[in-house]
């Protein structure tokens, strides 16, 4: 090794391997989409498939899933991104499915639209024709992630099989496939939680405000601190404070838990992660349901 | 901190339960307070649900609800840790025989191998396995973690038999370059990994994760000659950028310089390179592996799959290509087939010309009685290939120098080959 070349970031590395897959995306698949959550990991993929593809505009449509309980600030700023880069919003309804019958609503004071999500997914990537859905998704989130390929392989019924992936060697990815299957492709497998913020901050990346803290009113619920909304199905003895605090995750109102921070910085919200004890799916009430919670929902089709 | 230059490296453990592997990963991300309190809690608990009284560290690693009912590891799981100079991305694969597909799934991006074994048991079969693989596919440093040397009391004898033990084999690896490091260490107790032992007073070198800290990686390899696989054309006509056409790559060697006289392959035209842009600005030079746009002085029609290289520094062209194979499909090679070789980001049909050599996967001897390749089998082959591939063997260049082998029926991955 030549001493004098420059060596190059994690940061650096992690973003070239990302582009190159976007743009191998963009290469071996048709109609490709992005799956868009409006939260940081999602926004931090556009960003990378706008620096792919610059100065021609993102190849690719946003396909949003809107349990109809999403934070308002997601759905302001996915607006506002959606018309500062010229993209093209596609929005998958869960009350649509519910009221056309294919999902049917959880009861009772747990109750959440997260598994509904696979089904209005599904729906509607089979409803454009997408054969290449791109998400967000980091190996570092959860185990069953960890076994997650760059390229993921759904058979027709949309389903991931991890027994039967495809070995993916070096820089090389097959997203051949016959018709009616589709693949998920993750850019971001190799980011962890920490990466995703110095690159947001080195990039300065606009996220939603939700990140930063700020008071709100929350009610505490088996050791989870969640917004205070009219999605949230109230429980006797239960009242409402105003607290300071953050999302380190924007899901759903109803399963999203906030930390009590006072981080209303990048800087701050960096030291905070380096610090900080827990993982960033701990609070997510859809995760504690059981040990395979994600796995489950990954096999029938989830994000 | 806040966008601290930190540098990457990726490593790959190959090794079964018996090995003390999932403890070792388990004790690398513990002891380096890379583990998370609800990730402890939720080991307690599953530690305690299983009639263990000890935090058991090796279910840190825990994967997927199938496996965890066969007791057995079925895939490659990625994970990540850091210290204040380095990320981490450990490929953790299991390590029998019939696993041979996940190690060198794990190895082809991996710049340092970990090889396990029982100081109790020396080299067995499956560290020669671990050991000819990581060698095979070109990973620069092995480190053989010698373990359990609790339960011999730290020896320092019994760990210099196994030392000795695997140096002696280190002469029939099939790269000589790749360097070998050993460390005696405890996983279960933790001596040597993160922490340097009392218990080993005779032993002066790093612990292992001194070395994962300091080792010397050379991934961007600025120092190759320069290889850019083309992508894709980004082509616009705006006010404010007319007429605007770019080619787009991860550079696969090499530095790439504006200025630069260069050759189009196998097209065999020449221009010179005007600029190189990436969204946040133009750049005077690019190293592999940055993905960047190159803009060149010619108009040049230039589809996906042809190659910029610098003139004088080129490649070899050919349709006659010479494999190191590995087998991962569970259906036999068919010699009678056509298969679809990929090479970076080219791709055409091929034909085998002929199996040469088809080894046993425990002697890693050639085996005359294989006439054809099944699941996890290593050899060499010869492909011709319909179109011209642009390449330079795989000892040169780790991604000018790979292929694989796409199933034209079921489009599944078959093998993956490093050119001789």
């Amino acid at each position: 090794m030549t001493k004098n070349t420059p060596s190059l970031t994690h940061l650096q590395l992690i973003e070239a391997e990302s582009i190159h897959m976007i743009r191998e995306v963009a290469a071996q698949f048709e109609k490709p989409v992005i799956m868009f959550s409006g939260g940081k990991d999602s926004i931090t993929m556009l960003h990378l498939c706008r620096k792919a593809f610059w100065p021609a505009p993102v190849p690719f449509p946003l396909l949003h899933i809107d349990t109809g309980h999403n934070f308002p600030e997601t759905l302001a700023f996915r607006d506002n991104l959606v018309e500062e880069f010229g993209l093209k919003l596609i929005v998958g309804s869960v009350q649509a499915s519910i009221d056309k019958g294919t999902a049917v609503e959880e009861t009772g004071k747990d109750a959440s639209r997260i598994r509904l999500q696979t089904v209005s997914l599904l729906e509607a990537l089979e409803a454009h024709g997408f054969d290449c859905a791109l998400g967000g998704a980091r190996r570092d989130e959860e185990k069953a992630r960890a076994k997650e390929r760059f390229f993921s392989h759904r058979d027709e019924f949309g389903q991931w099989h991890p027994r039967h992936q495809r070995p993916e060697l070096w820089r090389m990815y097959n997203g051949r496939r016959n018709v009616g299957e589709h693949f998920r492709a993750f850019p971001l497998s190799n980011w962890t939680e920490m990466d995703i913020w110095q690159y947001i901050y080195k990039e300065e990346i606009a996220i939603p405000s939700l990140y930063f803290a700020h008071d709100r009113e929350c009610v505490v619920r088996n050791g989870i601190i969640l917004s205070n909304s009219e999605h949230l199905p109230p429980v006797a003895d239960e009242t409402p404070q105003v607290m300071q605090v953050r999302f380190r995750t924007i899901g759903d109102m109803t399963c999203t838990g906030a930390v009590a921070s006072d981080a209303d910085t990048l800087e701050k919200i960096i030291d905070e992660v380096a610090t900080t004890r827990t993982t960033e799916r701990g609070a997510r009430a859809d995760d504690r349901r059981s040990e395979t919670s994600l796995e489950d929902r990954k096999r029938e089709g989830y994000f | 901190m806040y966008h601290e230059p930190t540098s990457l490296l990726r490593f790959t453990t190959a090794g079964s339960v018996d090995d003390g592997k999932s403890t070792l990963i388990g004790r690398l991300l513990y002891d380096s307070k890379s583990i998370f309190e609800d990730q402890i809690n939720a080991v307690e608990a599953a530690s305690t649900k299983r009639g263990k009284e000890q935090i058991d560290l090796s279910l840190l690693t825990d994967g997927l609800k199938a496996e965890r009912e066969q007791g057995i590891t079925i895939d490659v799981a990625y994970r990540y840790f850091a210290t204040p100079n380095r990320k981490f991305i450990i490929a953790d694969t299991p390590g029998h025989a019939e696993y041979t597909r996940n190690m060198v799934t794990g190895s082809s991006t991996a710049d340092v191998a970990l090889v396990l074994c029982d100081v109790r048991h020396g080299m067995v079969e499956q560290s020669k396995r671990h050991l000819y693989i990581a060698s095979l596919l070109g990973i620069e440093h092995i480190i053989i973690c010698v373990n359990k040397m609790d339960l011999v009391g730290f020896d320092q004898a019994q760990y210099d038999a196994v030392v000795q033990e695997f140096s002696e084999y280190a002469a029939k690896l099939p790269n000589q370059s790749s360097g070998l490091q050993y460390v005696p260490i405890s996983a279960l107790e933790g001596d040597n990994v993160v922490h340097a032992s009392d218990h080993t007073p005779w032993y002066d070198g790093q612990t292992l994760m001194q070395l994962l800290e300091n080792l010397e990686v050379t991934h961007h390899q600025g120092h190759q000659q320069l290889r850019f696989p083309v992508q894709g054309t980004v082509r616009v006509d705006t006010a404010q950028h007319p007429d605007y056409r770019a080619y787009t790559g991860q550079i696969a060697g090499g530095t790439l310089r504006v200025g630069d006289a260069v050759e189009i392959l196998p097209a065999g035209r020449t221009s010179t390179v005007t600029s190189i842009e990436t969204m946040t600005g133009t750049l005077e030079t690019a190293v592999a592996p940055q993905s960047v746009s190159v803009r060149l002085a010619d108009d040049i029609d230039l589809p996906r799959g042809e190659m910029i290289v610098r003139q004088g520094d080129t490649p070899t062209v050919g349709q006659e290509l010479k494999l190191r194979l590995c087998w991962l499909s569970e259906t036999p090679l068919n010699p009678g087939r056509k298969y679809v070789l990929q090479h970076t980001s080219n791709a055409t049909r091929c034909v085998i010309k002929d199996i040469e050599v088809v080894l046993d996967i425990n002697t890693l001897e050639a085996d005359p009685e294989k006439k054809t390749f099944a699941t996890n089998d290593l050899g060499r082959i010869v492909v011709k290939t319909m179109k011209p591939i642009v390449y330079d063997p795989y000892e040169k260049n780790r991604v000018t120098g790979s292929v694989i082998l796409i199933d034209e029926a079921t489009h599944v991955t078959v093998a993956g080959g490093m050119i001789v």
